[in-house]
């Protein structure tokens, strides 16, 4: 994984515009928050291999960064993105992670299943 | 108390996720293993939803699984664990997955291997969601069995308020002799070795590594 340099994920997601795609969309704070912090309120979600198709899609912010993508009927959105991995061409696989290095946050395109 | 190390000649163990080994029982295991027993380790996942890349990130949520597959098989080499089982089911998903596969999938590694020492997590009392599954899925399927069919059952627990509810743990192991195997398989857990609670901020001295994992501890699980 590489740090997102926001032009090329701008140029990838253009790329993958108005085609059926799959998406993983993952957000959390890991299984173990209040094990560690009896104030932490832990809390996860994901979705792997939904099928979606955007019409218009961006990368906004100065890092993390933000994507938001538009649906025909409505959005899908992920705050916290940081790193890209650099060596896929035809998916897109995006990831935050904090300052201890764990995953927090994940955004996956592809044309094939994950 | 007892803190004697009776023989076992095979042993299977179920953790739902690479690297449960390691912390927990790669030190027990390893000396079992060097006093002569067999043992399987009956790994239900790959933790493909693990949250730890690696520092910087080497790993991303598609290649972790094989990633993580490799260090799975890194550690049990480690230890000398002669049989390893990837049973393939999903990371994150055992609380939800159909019961009565799970426990056949246990029911049938304990009629193929019939163990006289079983080890898992204690379910309700060890934190993650999968770790409560797997363990309640290995008691569900033993305590089926007749009484004198049943083999023993050391469990790992390890959450907030444990000791309140299941007491102090009724074996200790002292694994010191055993921490060249144990830390290189935790270490053999590269993706996951270089979390922050667990390296902190600095090298740990020889001394601290044998305080914080030169003992290893189980409850032994009553059915009655």
């Amino acid at each position: 994984m590489q740090p997102i340099h926001p032009q090329d994920i701008q140029f990838r997601i253009d790329g993958l515009t108005d085609q059926d795609l799959y998406i993983h969309l993952e957000l959390t704070t890991g299984a173990y928050a209040a094990h560690l912090d009896g104030t932490r309120h832990p809390a996860s979600a994901f979705i792997t291999n939904a099928a979606i198709r955007y019409t218009n899609g961006s990368i906004s912010g100065t890092g993390p960064y933000r994507v938001g993508l538009k649906t025909a009927l409505g959005w899908i959105y992920a705050e916290g993105l940081t790193h890209v991995e650099e060596l896929e061409t035809e998916r897109l696989i995006m990831a935050g992670h904090d300052s201890q290095g764990k995953l927090v946050v994940a955004l996956q395109l592809s044309r094939e299943q994950f | 108390m007892h803190n004697q190390h009776s023989q076992h000649h095979r042993i299977l163990v179920v953790f739902p996720h690479p690297d449960d080994e390691a912390f927990g029982a790669s030190g027990t295991l390893a000396k079992h293993i060097s006093g002569g027993a067999q043992v399987t380790y009956a790994c239900l996942t790959l933790g493909e939803m693990g949250r730890n890349m690696g520092i910087p990130p080497f790993a991303n949520r598609v290649t972790l699984p094989a990633i993580r597959k490799e260090e799975l098989e890194a550690s049990c080499r480690a230890i000398g664990i002669q049989d390893l089982r990837m049973l393939g089911f999903q990371d994150k998903m055992i609380e939800f997955e159909d019961q009565q596969l799970l426990d056949s999938r246990i029911e049938a590694l304990l009629e193929e291997l019939r163990p006289s020492l079983v080890i898992t997590f204690y379910p309700g009392y060890s934190v993650h969601p999968d770790h409560d599954a797997t363990g309640a899925s290995v008691i569900r399927t033993i305590g089926r069995l007749s009484a004198d069919e049943r083999p023993l059952v050391h469990c790992i627990a390890f959450a907030n308020n444990h000791e309140q509810a299941i007491g102090k743990a009724d074996l200790t192991v002292d694994v010191s002799a055993f921490i060249i195997q144990k830390m290189t398989s935790i270490r053999a857990h590269r993706s996951q070795f270089q979390a922050a609670e667990l390296v902190g901020s600095r090298e740990l001295t020889e001394e601290e590594i044998l305080g914080r994992f030169g003992t290893e501890y189980f409850w032994t699980y009553r059915f009655d």
